[in-house]
């Protein structure tokens, strides 16, 4: 096992599938000559050359666009959206074209792509910046979304995005790229749509993924001091949704908070808790909380905006509450 | 133009880069958070551009917009009290750098997704135009937002419509990393008007006279005309793309040498030529400008912070 950051998994993930598969190449703003906004791409332009690490006008309707043209024709297009808030700039090309195309021509189409996007709060980026906006695209039947909480499960779910068959929009958190973790040597992948247990307890679950996970995991360590013991539930993939070890896990501890970076409302947690619900009722002790976003559009002001994004604290709260 | 205007160019370009010049290094204190984009060296741009509007022609521009809240005549008091994130900020605080907006100084802001104001720039001139008067929109973009669908979607609607719009693009040579010639199908983008139908013309971005005289002539044409007009402006940003920038895709030699060319330098050497300044009134000028800026630090800094009560206002208009 090596220890590697969120962005070194991720980077190795794409150059080790450049170098296994000559159809894949990645497409998007500053990916080249820049090395990436985030670095994530540092090196690559240099070793693979411009035309499998293509800048891109800023043109995400083109980007998408293009990515599931070359998709449909046999190649193996990597497109990075600079964040995810500029996905709404390609918001038909997304839905409309990658989600149904296969569907609506009756199987004949297929598209192995990948979207690439990182997204997430706390940098002070304003409102339209700092969006964690993931339940929306895993609203959508026939595009899968996938978002790693880990270095290791960054990397093996980056692998598999790229080798599937299907189009898949990958979420990053732009606070997560130097997150340190232990990643296995050599090659493995690991599968899309399996949730995981990251942390064994047995007084509460906490279902969560990506930032959520980072923060749950502090709010675990909070907890443990106090003898509650949680255990964390990764989904890791959004859609399509692994509920059989949280619903595992639910049965055991009879007690769950959901924890998540995005607005509560019509979010993650919501879909979460009413499959527990209609799952699991009888298991239920106590009332199910969300841990999310409050419901504003994110602030600049530094102190707003870490008010409005779930913390540790609100996490170790709502744990208390639950297992009152 | 008067000398008394004159001097108040040269006032206002000094005072967009010391504001900034500031700024910066409130920004490496970590005072400013989030992304910030100078507008140092574009400075005769919207100095020169805002100088040729009526009070009643809106302006809207993208995220690199401190230059152009100044020139509207925006504070630099809430300026520096918006980079701070302080609640006399003109946008309270919830914008920051991207974000300066006064409706009342007829300035609608900067905005921070390439490209997305130009359709709302159609807007603002479609409502002058439901409302039948003849005021103009002058909306400002860089280079790299000409290749997005919006500003097509835009420029056709303006034609089309014969929307009051003054579409002026900002050729800085760059989007981000990424060269015009790389990212754009015609270096020269006064040529994407052409495919609309549109006037379009160009003129020096580093001159600000050139571009008050350009911006002056387009202004007229579209309130006369009740048409759209492109105009190109060539410039040039002598700092990074936003703060923390390795500008490794520009060769330090090609910085130095758009450097020499720095357009405060110009009009200063063309006040003097003209005799329309004595030295010692442009020094008096930079002298002001310190004490100016100086003070608007100190007023951000003593600034209250938005309470938790502001979180939740200005979701909505009603309740
Ligand atoms: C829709 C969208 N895509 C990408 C970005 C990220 N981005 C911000 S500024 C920028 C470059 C814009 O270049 P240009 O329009 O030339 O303006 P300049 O920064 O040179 O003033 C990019 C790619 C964004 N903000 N919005
Ligand atoms: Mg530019």
């Amino acid at each position: 096992m090596a220890k590697i950051t969120m962005r070194e998994a991720i980077s190795q993930a794409l150059m080790e599938e450049m170098d296994r598969d000559p159809a894949v190449f990645i497409l998007g703003e500053e990916v080249g000559v820049w090395g990436g906004t985030y670095a994530v791409t540092k090196g690559f332009y240099d070793k693979y050359g411009a035309a499998r690490v293509k800048d891109t006008p800023i043109a995400e309707n083109a980007i998408i666009g293009a990515a599931i043209g070359a998709a449909m024709v046999g190649q193996r297009p990597i497109a990075e959206l600079m964040t995810i808030n500029f996905a709404f700039s390609a918001m038909d090309y997304i839905v409309n074209q990658a989600a149904k195309l296969r569907y609506m021509f009756g199987g004949q189409f297929t598209l192995p792509m990948v979207i690439r996007a990182v997204g997430g709060g706390g940098r002070q980026l304003g409102a339209t910046h700092s969006q964690t906006p993931d339940a929306i695209f895993a609203h959508f039947p026939g595009l899968k979304v996938v978002s790693p909480g880990t270095p290791e499960d960054a990397k093996g779910l980056l692998k598999s995005a790229i080798r599937s068959n299907d189009p898949i929009l990958f979420i990053e958190h732009a606070t997560m790229y130097q997150v340190r973790g232990e990643v296995p040597e050599g090659e493995y992948t690991i599968p899309i749509g399996k949730s995981k247990v990251q942390r064994p307890g047995k007084d509460l679950t906490i279902v969560t993924y990506c930032k959520g996970l980072e923060l749950s995991m502090k709010a675990a360590d909070e907890l443990a001091k106090e003898d509650i013991e949680a255990e964390i539930v990764d989904l890791r993939t959004l859609r399509p949704l692994d509920m059989e070890p949280v619903l595992e896990s639910f049965k055991k501890t009879n007690r769950a908070i959901v924890v998540e970076e995005g607005w509560k409302s019509y979010g993650v947690g919501s879909e979460v808790v009413s499959r527990i619900y209609e799952e699991a009722f009888d298991y239920v002790d106590a009332p199910i909380i969300r841990v999310a976003q409050k419901e504003v559009p994110l602030p600049y002001n530094r102190t707003l905006e870490q008010a409005a994004l779930p913390q540790v604290p609100d996490i170790v709260a709502a744990a208390k509450e639950v297992v009152k | 133009m008067k000398k008394e205007q004159l001097l108040d160019l040269y006032y206002q370009m000094v005072l967009i880069r010391r504001v900034e010049e500031r700024g910066a290094e409130l920004y490496q204190a970590g005072k400013i958070g989030g992304f910030m984009h100078l507008y140092i060296g574009q400075e005769a741009v919207s100095t020169g551009l805002i100088a040729a509007r009526e009070p009643r022609d809106r302006v809207i521009t993208a995220y690199r917009d401190h230059g152009v809240a100044l020139n509207c005549g925006i504070s630099s008091n809430e300026v520096m009290a918006e980079l701070l994130g302080k609640a006399t900020g003109m946008s309270k605080g919830k914008g920051g750098s991207m974000h300066m907006a006064d409706t009342s100084k007829n300035m609608w802001g900067g905005h921070a997704i390439v490209g997305g104001h130009l359709p709302v720039a159609s807007g603002l001139a479609l409502g002058d135009q439901y409302a039948g008067n003849d005021n103009v929109t002058i909306c400002m973009f860089g280079d790299g937002a000409t290749n997005i669908g919006y500003f097509h979607e835009a420029l056709n609607l303006a034609k089309t419509w014969g929307l009051r719009v003054l579409w002026v693009c900002e050729n800085n040579q760059y989007g981000m990393g990424t060269a015009v010639e790389r990212a754009s199908a015609v270096t020269e983008i006064r040529q994407k008007a052409e495919g609309y139908g549109m006037k379009n013309g160009q003129a020096d971005g580093m001159d600000v006279m050139k571009v008050y005289e350009a911006a002056k002539d387009a202004i007229e044409y579209v309130r006369k005309e009740g048409q759209p007009y492109l105009l190109e402006v060539d410039t040039y940003r002598f700092r990074g793309h936003s703060m923390g920038d390795p500008e490794r895709y520009r060769k330090a030699e090609e910085v130095k040498q758009w450097q020499e060319n720095d357009p405060i330098g110009i009009f200063n050497k063309y006040l003097l030529d003209k005799k329309a300044a004595t030295r010692k009134q442009l020094d008096e000028i930079e002298a002001r400008v310190e004490e100016e800026v100086a003070k608007a630090v100190e007023f951000a800094e003593a600034s209250p912070e938005p309470t938790m009560e502001d979180l939740f206002k200005d979701i909505y208009a009603d309740n």
